[in-house]
């Protein structure tokens, strides 16, 4: 018979149940992890059937995570995350992190429908919402999602089943311990069935339980296996769902002319051609910028077009000439800061039979979203209301309510799908603009970029030159010295302690940088998108020197750090040993037809360890990358069909932008602002892109990110064992072609 | 401002709108038809691809002026529900990252395979090659328009 509840204190609790809900299990996976679920779980009753459980994803990963509010009240905006229970026992998962295209909108309901343990045509995904009083951090970046968030996801959905399967015993009057859920379906010993839907409302009113079992990972029926992209339906139809597609009621269209160089501010400027063309109904002037305003997106880039405007200089207009000379200046002098030293450098190079040293060089790169930055905002005496495209929801808001004056939780953000985002997005420029100009027109607006605006108003990958020199002592690697000269900042704290690092006895990473006007930030995979790059084509130099084999060289390496304990070091040696054994076998390495040639790379960013080679021919004198056979050790592999699209992506944008990327800059101004400058890599200069897995049972890492850096590097050993040529420069393209018309002659 | 009749997705729209304004931004902001995306506005990355007259064509260089009673098709129009074989091979092959892009590469591969029902390999990537994927999801559309071509 099942008992008719009103509320929690009415509970009519067998004795038995209660010890056993109240009981410590001893947690099956990760036991270093302690979680008060009390803490970052609610669970609440629908009014119109169901029930929600509002979980805060981001404070639930910190053990000393407290909600910001009472947590007897629940309210929908308390919380970062949701899962919904219908009563009917459908579900519906609300995916709090923002979706650039890197699949997390999908894998992570996915970790919480396995743990919850319901059949994931039952599962529909919406995205979560954003509530910038009482959350800190909600952010797309560093490939950080589903590894931050593995334990506490499963967590959650395991919680949430526990509380189904305790709320059917209640119904029951058995002990949950006698009760299993597969498949949204409680049942007892009897053989007794309830659906989640049933007993939701029970459920809704029990305490939360602590120390839940996680499922043994050879159970899982959602992780491990092919699951399409949850928006597939929506983006193969056309439905509105990125940024751009935001509109509202009243709402007029914004394209800003921004200062043409960097360097430059506004003096003066004359908008009667802009104000008479159709559809143009304001311009006005912030800062040093000018925003033309109107009734379509046509019109505003004309009138922009139409402005006439007179700049001046405020500081020195920079040329890529200027920005070679300094940084090659900084790696021909002494003014270094050292991230990492290890032994004596200047002594195993006072000593050493050999040394080799080669300068690595690459150019600022734009970030070219497919969908152009843009933002709406709406600011009103009530709030501030934006909408778009952004990875960093909290930053931004923040940032806004400052610039406006406004008290934080006036600003109300909302995210939509990203077209895109490879870093660009973490910076809320546009939606600062969006925020200026409705704060003085004060009507809804909607910024939009055009392409020139996109690649012309950046934050850009920095331009890089690294110096790297090794010693070599009785056919042994003895010491190894990395040099970085960057724009605007240096390679992050960690990036010193990956491989070599533990590796080489004597090593040293020192790092300086030339500050300049041109603005600059995190580009897919940051400073490893290029480092990588380098250190491999050096390692495969190497390798030559030594008459070695490159992965051999790399394992036989690697074995100086096993054991090692220095926590410091990044990467885990048997892992990335694993990796390349793995794609030595799957590449058919050395063992490749006349006329294929081979270049291998490997890297660990971002907590994955990913081995690259890179099959090239010639044709016509010039390499053509047919094949890329990739390894990759992330651990469990949550979406194998998300992720392998991932490391495709990811490999041929490393390509991509090896062979291709160069923004210059001639007088602080872009020299290619539109693809029929700039470009990028399309379907015919891609090669077939095979990925493999390392199978293990370790937690989740991400895959954003870390296919990109090993590829430049194992397409240019390729090249090098085709042509003899070893490129040092980005993009290769450059190179290739001088050697291709001294070949010619 | 003069009015344009236009045929699109089989029905006749009338719109008021200045005679250079792009296709695209009459399909986007009068019509708040936004599945045909904004790229680069010169004809170089094909995310704003529609069919005219069955042919590919890049909305965002032309001019509503220049189109008289040819038939617009755009990805909203390209079937009921997504079941043309180019979406559900999209479908099957779990091709988008971001997805950005995919309304022009399907645009581009339905008007592609309609001419050319059994393309080889290297047609299909000189076809494709005028549209840009930015997330590199360039392997999955190769195996989709493969598969769409199978089962059209």
């Amino acid at each position: 018979m099942p008992l008719i509840i009103e509320s929690k204190k009415q509970l009519n609790w067998p004795q038995k149940t209660h010890k056993l809900l109240t009981k410590k299990f001893t947690m099956s996976q990760n036991k270093s992890l302690s979680l008060s679920r009390r803490n970052f779980l609610k669970t609440s009753l629908l009014a119109g059937g169901g029930m929600l459980i509002g979980f805060n994803l981001l404070s639930a990963c910190k053990p000393e995570a407290i909600l910001p509010i009472d947590i007897s009240n629940l309210n929908f905006n308390d919380f970062n995350a949701f899962i919904k229970i219908s009563d009917e026992g459908y579900v519906t998962i609300f995916s709090p992190n923002p979706e650039i295209g890197q699949g997390v909108k999908t894998s992570m309901p996915m970790i919480i429908a396995e743990e919850l343990d319901v059949a994931w045509e039952k599962v529909s995904v919406a995205q979560g919402f954003y509530d910038p009083k009482n959350y800190q951090r909600q952010v797309a970046g560093g490939s950080q999602s589903i590894r931050f968030g593995w334990d506490a996801l499963r967590q959650t959905g395991a919680t949430a089943k526990q509380m189904l399967v305790n709320a059917a015993a209640i119904q029951w009057g058995v002990e949950p311990n006698t009760c299993f859920a597969s498949q949204g379906i409680i049942t007892n010993a009897t053989g007794d069935t309830l659906g989640y839907g049933e007993v939701v409302k029970v459920a809704a009113n029990l305490e939360v339980p602590e120390n839940i079992n996680l499922k043994d990972p050879k159970d899982f029926k959602i992780i491990g296996h092919d699951i399409t992209n949850v928006d597939i339906q929506k983006i193969i139809t056309g439905d509105p769902l990125f940024g751009i597609d935001y509109s509202s009621e009243g709402m007029v269209y914004a394209s800003v002319l921004r200062p043409p160089a960097f360097g430059n501010k506004l003096a003066s400027f004359d908008d009667q051609i802009t104000k008479s063309i159709n559809g143009v109904t304001e311009v006005i002037k912030f800062g040093d910028k000018i925003a033309v305003l109107g009734s379509n997106t046509w019109a505003v880039m004309k009138g922009k077009k139409a402005l006439v405007a007179l700049w001046e200089n405020d500081t020195k207009l920079e040329s890529t000439d200027d920005h070679n000379f300094e940084l090659i200046k900084i790696l021909n002098g002494n003014k270094f800061e050292t991230n990492r030293e290890d032994g004596n450098v200047e002594s195993a190079f006072k000593v050493a039979d050999k040394i080799i040293e080669r300068t690595y060089e690459s150019p600022f790169l734009p970030h070219n979203c497919m969908e152009p930055m843009n933002f709406y905002a709406n600011v009103t005496d009530k709030k501030v209301h934006l909408v778009g495209p952004i990875q960093t929801p909290a930053w931004t808001s923040g940032k806004i309510a400052k610039i406006l004056n406004r008290k934080p939780e006036e600003i109300h953000l909302e995210m939509t799908r990203m077209g895109g985002g490879f870093g660009r997005r973490l910076y809320g420029d546009f939606a600062e603009e969006a925020a200026q100009i409705s704060n003085i027109i004060k009507k809804p607006i909607q910024v939009i970029f055009s392409r020139e605006d996109d690649m012309a108003a950046g934050t850009y990958r920095p331009a890089i030159k690294y110096r790297i020199k090794a010693a070599i002592k009785e056919g042994k690697l003895t010491a190894y010295h990395l040099k970085e000269a960057a724009i605007n900042g240096n390679m992050y704290g960690l990036i010193a302690n990956f491989f070599p690092a533990g590796c080489v006895p004597n090593y040293r990473v020192s790092t300086a940088n030339y500050k300049s006007n041109i603005t600059t930030g995190a580009w897919r995979a940051p400073f490893t998108n290029f480092l990588a790059f380098a250190e491999q084509s050096f390692f495969s130099e190497i390798a030559t020197e030594l008459d070695k084999d490159h992965p051999q060289l790399i394992i036989d390496l690697l074995q100086n750090v096993k054991g090692t304990t220095d926590e410091r070091i990044q990467y885990s040696p048997e892992r990335m040993e694993e990796t390349i054994n793995l794609v030595i076998k799957k590449s058919n390495w050395g063992k490749t037809p006349e006329g294929i040639y081979q270049g291998f790379s490997a890297y660990y960013s971002h907590n994955t360890h990913v081995a690259e080679v890179a099959d090239v021919e010639l044709k016509n004198g010039m390499p053509v990358v047919k094949k890329v056979t990739v390894a990759v050790d992330c651990g469990i592999v949550v979406n194998p069909l998300g992720a392998k699209n991932q490391v495709e992506g990811g490999v041929i944008d490393g390509i991509g932008h090896a062979m291709y990327g160069d923004l210059s800059f001639e007088k602080g101004i872009p020299q290619s602002v539109n693809f029929d400058k700039y470009r990028l890599i399309r379907m015919e200069e891609t090669p077939e892109v095979k990925t493999y897995f390392v199978e293990n049972n370790l937690s989740p890492t991400g895959l954003g990110e870390p296919g990109l850096p090993p590829a430049g590097g194992a397409v240019a050993n390729a090249i090098y064992k085709a042509t003899g040529n070893r490129l040092l420069k980005q993009p290769f393209i450059n190179q290739l072609e001088i050697s291709k018309s001294k070949l010619l002659g | 401002m003069p009015n344009y009749t236009l045929k699109i997705n089989g029905k006749k729209i009338t719109v008021n709108v200045d005679e250079d304004t792009p296709l695209l931004w009459v399909l986007r902001d009068e019509l708040l038809m936004k599945g045909t995306k904004f790229g680069c506005g010169i004809a170089q990355c094909g995310a704003c691809t529609v069919h005219v007259n069955n042919s590919a064509v890049r909305s965002c260089s032309l001019p509503i002026s220049s189109i008289s009673d040819e038939s617009i098709t755009t990805i909203e129009g390209l079937s009921e529900n997504g079941t043309h074989p180019v979406q559900l091979a999209w479908k099957e092959i779990d091709v988008p990252q971001c997805g950005y892009c995919q309304a022009g590469q399907i645009m581009t591969a339905s008007a592609f395979l309609k001419e050319k029902p059994l393309p080889t390999n290297d047609e299909i990537r000189e076809a494709m090659h005028g549209n840009i994927c930015r997330c590199a999801s360039y392997n999955r559309i190769e195996k989709a328009v493969k598969l769409a071509a199978k089962n059209s």
